[in-house]
């Protein structure tokens, strides 16, 4: 019985080396093929007619004239008359034409008409919400005494805090291609997150065999969460398909479509009270939150986050309204928790004149099992950034309208692997090849999966054929939760391991050993006791005789290989513009830890992406509603703003390894360096300019808002 | 996007024979990085496309001492920046290019294109209208969202501001924008190209529908001091949330006269003659830039939620004054 364990450090030829992701130079070079490049011989391009209304009743639609336009291949009424719908953009009909612009034209002439409803689409108005019959009571919790305990307390400090509504903007929308062939086979190209779950979901109200419905993707330009499904649009591409005829149709969204309809991450607001003593220490904590994630409600962000005060009070309404549901966004619930508690801590600091690192230090233990991990990674930060040097207590006193400032935050998250399966086979002819019904997000899990592949083998990584990105290899789980790691790390590890003990089998008396004797290291099949007896890996191989071996690998397995848990501290240092409110970032620095890291290059490059996305989120994302129309006014790049190169400022990546860490097994990254990018620029802003800007994003006008009406609960969010 | 009829002509003559005499019917077609998104967003749709780009005599960027320099209306934002009588001489023509800051945008697009691009108001470009009314004739923009809408001259219909990013800097230098048409060929100052249209339909400029720039000229400046500052909260391409452009004519450090015109706070550019007046006799210091600022806003009446647009304004000036008298680069 082989042994499940990741090599010791000193024998690691690859993990937790810094290794180049193998599929850049296809990317980079425009080599690599994403859904939206693929053409099929024969295609057709199929368009959505969307509601124009927030909420509305289909009286009637008239598609004749649609029907009849030379180059339309297929009309499908997705909704038909007498149906409610429910927010702008919802699919009303859907229609394939020979090329875009003929299927734009058809859309054109579908005459619809509408009952109009009254609408409800801001998301922080709770009163209006009630009056509509929108908001719903969605947590109410008390723990120990807050009462007593906010009556004992000789400061309290209270605030308002809040993020807004964001999309996901996949840089490339949402979307597949799909065709038949017969009644009952088809085959999808599609931008996805989950490969191996699609066939299902489209499956079933297709009603064909899940087994029929064969899935591809090579790369995607983007998920966080947004991609798990084949969504309505994918399935009623298949059936445009079919109606003409299983021709590929291809329905790739617009980049308005994009933003209005293809997810978001859910709005919290709250107004917060935090009790404490003279010297720092926290008791209590009572908090009021509201929040939208569209007309599915949204969920509840953890109240207070990670630090566990004893005495609480807290409730939670979600205000569900005329805009599509929300999606899972890189860490669900936890980044509005962050903000929200990372803002009243450091509030209470400032109103106690502590640092806020001496203040988060002196309650660490209030966040239980981590509290040592968040010691050592604050002391780290600090380091990092100059907290000692660069802290000054809240609004920089300094001559002239650039003000700096420093916040600090902190996170956690699970991120244990998924299930998992892989198929390890070594070919007589000594390649190698590793099946996965798994797919690269771009965060490296195909340079990952290849590193423990090789590793386990002692080979090169080149020696490894990947292939992944297809259903009808062994099922993998969907890329989301942080999950993906720690399954793609030890189904092949397992695999591998068993690959190697069949090969070894064969290899034995060629060596005049036991298998179990035998060790793979340097493109060697060598005996442990005796390393001179050895073979080349080839000729180790051709041993096989004409038959490949393959094993099967499953996570989860034998062995510790992943866990889950982690904690990590992030800072920041920005510079505000007090004549102007426009926010700079000068620096962020993320600690994270995540057990053992297999490469560490492309997790450093997880932890970028997460702060650079957090820039995007603190200072220029917002999901803009129309409260007459009900539209949403910017589904477009221009004034959904996302950072540019310029705008990211310099950023510090620390990622925790070694002892203590690695031995806990490969956990999850995805997820944790995106919780606290928000919550270390908001405080640092406050530090920055001496007042606290409730909500983000933190945009010109919302800072000088803030400055002129001192802040707290007094300025808009 | 809709079918549409495509002309490539050579000469300005070609080109005013096949624009029609309607708006609407047909579009000029130059570097196209407003006009296509236009298109594609169904918010115009020409039936004739006149492309510009093969009329040779629309090119380039001259400049000669004693008549100061002449744009071209094909010339790019690129163009602009790789001129080095532009830099050294029209500062604040040169910042205002640099702060459209999108590669692409510099490359393709052009000067008369930047002064003719379509506003960037978010119900405009959702397709409810230049004015974007409501079925009761309300407008949205003033009852809605209008945190990047006119803090000046917005008392209705138009809210929108005026989009382009190098007009500021022209009006204030004096500019005359050079049109061609049926009847031959007009100039116009800069000051008085923009209009602000009171039916759906008009244009935010003084073109005929079958009317062309050809040129810009701007004359010499001769040694005056100026200088553009704009708000913009990113360094990616960005709209301006408010600027300022300013000219000034000094003797020694004494202002003798000076041309103050904000951006992106009306749905024209916004000259205030009472900054200028202001500026008369003073020596520009950073309580007179303040002044300044703060007389050029005065009359701004902002909307329910643009209000932090008049501080913007007020520092834009500020800054362009300040910046103008140190004459150094930004």
């Amino acid at each position: 019985m082989a042994e499940y364990k990741w090599p010791e450090a000193e024998k690691r030829t690859l993990i937790g080396k810094r290794v180049s992701r193998v599929d850049g130079p296809e990317k980079v070079s425009g080599k690599a093929k994403y859904t939206y490049d693929i053409k099929r011989p024969g295609m057709l391009y199929g368009k959505i007619l969307r509601s124009p209304h927030a909420h509305a009743k289909i009286v009637s639609i008239d598609s004749a004239e649609a029907e009849k336009m030379p180059g339309v291949r297929a009309v499908k009424v997705i909704q038909g008359p007498g149906t409610e719908i429910r927010w702008a953009g919802d699919e009303i009909l859907a229609v394939a034409a020979v090329d875009e612009p003929t299927a734009e034209d058809a859309l054109r002439a579908i005459k619809v008409t509408y009952e109009v409803l009254p609408h409800l689409v801001v998301d922080n108005d709770t009163k209006a919400a009630a009056e509509m019959q929108m908001a719903r009571q969605a947590a109410a919790e008390t723990k120990g005494e807050p009462d007593k305990a906010f009556a004992e307390s000789e400061v309290i400090s209270e605030g308002t805090y809040g993020m807004p509504v964001i999309t996901h903007c996949c840089l490339e929308p949402h979307g597949s291609i799909a065709e038949w062939e017969g009644e009952q086979n088809l085959t999808v190209h599609i931008s996805t997150q989950n490969v191996s779950g699609i066939a299902g979901e489209m499956a079933r109200p297709l009603e064909i065999p899940a087994g029929n419905v064969r899935v591809r993707m090579d790369h995607v330009g983007g998920g966080f969460g947004s991609k798990f499904g084949p969504d309505r649009w994918g399935i009623e591409g298949a059936r445009l398909s079919k109606l003409a005829g299983g021709k590929p149709v291809k329905i790739m969204l617009e980049r308005d479509a994009e933003l209005m309809v293809a997810g978001t991450r859910p709005s919290a607001y709250a107004r917060v009270k935090v009790g404490a003593k003279k010297d720092g220490t926290i008791l209590a904590w009572e908090s009021e939150s509201w929040g939208s994630g569209g007309i599915g409600g949204g969920g509840s962000p953890p109240l207070p986050y990670v630090f566990a005060i004893p005495n609480q009070k807290k409730q939670h309404t979600a205000i569900q309204n005329n805009v599509g549901s929300s999606r899972a966004w890189r860490a669900p619930n936890h980044p509005q928790g962050c903000l929200i508690t990372m803002g009243a801590l450091e509030d209470m600091a400032a109103q106690l004149g502590m640092d806020p690192l001496d203040f988060f230090l002196k309650n660490i233990d209030l966040t239980g099992q981590r509290a040592e991990i968040y010691r050592e990674e604050f002391n780290i930060a600090a380091d990092l950034i100059g907290w000692k040097k660069n802290w000054h207590p809240r609004g920089d006193k300094t001559a002239g309208p650039i003000k700096r400032g420093l916040g600090l935050s902190l996170h956690t998250w699970g991120g244990g692997g998924h299930a998992s399966d892989c198929d390890v086979t070594i070919h007589p002819d000594g390649s190698v090849e590793v099946k996965m019904g798994t797919q690269d997000l771009g965060t490296g899990t195909r340079t990952t999966i290849m590193m423990v592949a090789a590793e386990t083998f002692g080979l090169p990584m080149n020696s490894i054929n990947l292939l992944i990105g297809d259903n009808r290899y062994p099922t993998s789980g969907g890329s989301g939760g942080s999950t993906t790691i720690g399954g793609v790390s030890a189904s092949p590890r397992r695999g591998s391991v068993d690959a190697l003990d069949l090969l070894f089998a064969k290899v034995a008396p060629a060596l005049k050993a036991e298998p179990a004797d035998l060790e793979a290291v340097g493109g060697m099949i060598r005996v442990k006791s005796d390393p001179k007896r050895a073979l080349p890996w080839k000729q180790a191989c051709a041993k096989l005789g004409a038959m490949p071996v393959t094993a099967r690998g499953k996570n989860p397995g034998p062995g510790t290989l992943t866990s889950q848990g982690v904690g990590g501290v992030q800072m920041a240092d920005v510079s505000v513009d007090v004549e102007t409110g426009v926010v700079k970032v000068n620096k962020i620095v993320a600690v994270q830890d995540c057990g053992l890291i297999i490469d560490l290059k492309t997790a450093e490059s997880q932890v970028y992406g997460a702060l650079i996305m957090g820039v995007c989120s603190a200072l220029y994302e917002e999901r803009v509603m129309d409260a007459a129309t009900g539209r949403m006014l910017n589904p477009n790049m221009e004034f959904y703003k996302l950072a540019g190169i310029g705008d990211i400022g310099e950023l510090v990546v620390h990622m925790m390894t070694g002892k203590g860490y690695d031995e806990r097994g490969v956990i999850g990254l995805g997820e944790p360096p995106a919780i606290s990018p928000t919550a270390v620029l908001s405080n640092a802003v406050a530090n920055a300019i001496g007042v606290r800007v409730p909500s983000l994003p933190l945009t010109p006008d919302r800072v000088l808002d803030a400055l002129e009406k001192k802040g707290g609960n007094n300025a808009r969010i | 996007m809709r079918a549409f009829e495509y002309a490539s002509p050579t000469t300005k003559e070609q080109v005013v024979s096949l624009l029609g005499s309607q708006w609407g019917e047909a579009e000029v077609l130059a570097g196209g990085t407003d006009l296509l998104a236009l298109m594609k967003d169904d918010i115009v749709h020409p039936k004739r496309l006149v492309n510009l780009k093969e009329v040779r005599e629309l090119r380039g960027i001259t400049y000669s001492p004693g008549q100061g320099l002449r744009i071209g209306a094909l010339a790019t934002i690129q163009d602009l920046l790789d001129s080095a009588v532009v830099a050294r001489s029209y500062r604040a023509l040169a910042q205002a290019a640099e702060g459209i800051t999108s590669p692409q945008i510099r490359n393709m697009g052009t000067v008369a294109g930047d002064l003719c691009q379509r506003p960037r108001c978010w119900y405009y470009r959702a397709g409810f209208g230049l004015f974007a009314k409501d079925e009761k004739g309300e407008s949205l923009v003033k009852n809605g969202d209008n945190r990047y809408h006119a803090i000046l001259g917005n008392s209705g219909p138009a809210y929108y501001v005026n989009p382009s990013s190098l007009a500021p800097a022209l009006v204030a230098m004096g500019a005359r924008v050079h049109v061609y048409g049926p009847q031959g060929a007009r100039e116009i100052p800069a000051g008085r190209f923009y209009l602000t249209p009171s039916a759906e339909g008009e244009r935010e400029y003084d073109l005929k529908p079958n009317e062309i720039v050809t040129a810009i000229s701007v004359p010499p400046l001769g040694g005056m001091k100026n200088s553009t500052y704009e708000v913009r909260q990113r360094e990616a391409l960005d709209w301006p949330l408010a600027a300022a452009s300013v000219v000034l004519r000094m003797s020694g450090n004494t202002v003798e006269s000076a041309r103050v015109v904000m951006g992106h706070v009306a749905p024209v550019p916004w000259r205030s003659t009472e900054a200028e007046q202001f500026l008369v006799g003073k020596s520009i210091n950073e309580e007179v830039a303040q002044g300044a600022g703060n007389v050029a806003v005065l009359q701004a009446k902002s909307l329910s939620r643009n209000a932090y647009k008049v501080q913007l304004a007020r520092t834009s000036v500020k800054r362009a004054l300040l910046d103008a008298a140190r004459g150094g680069g930004r």
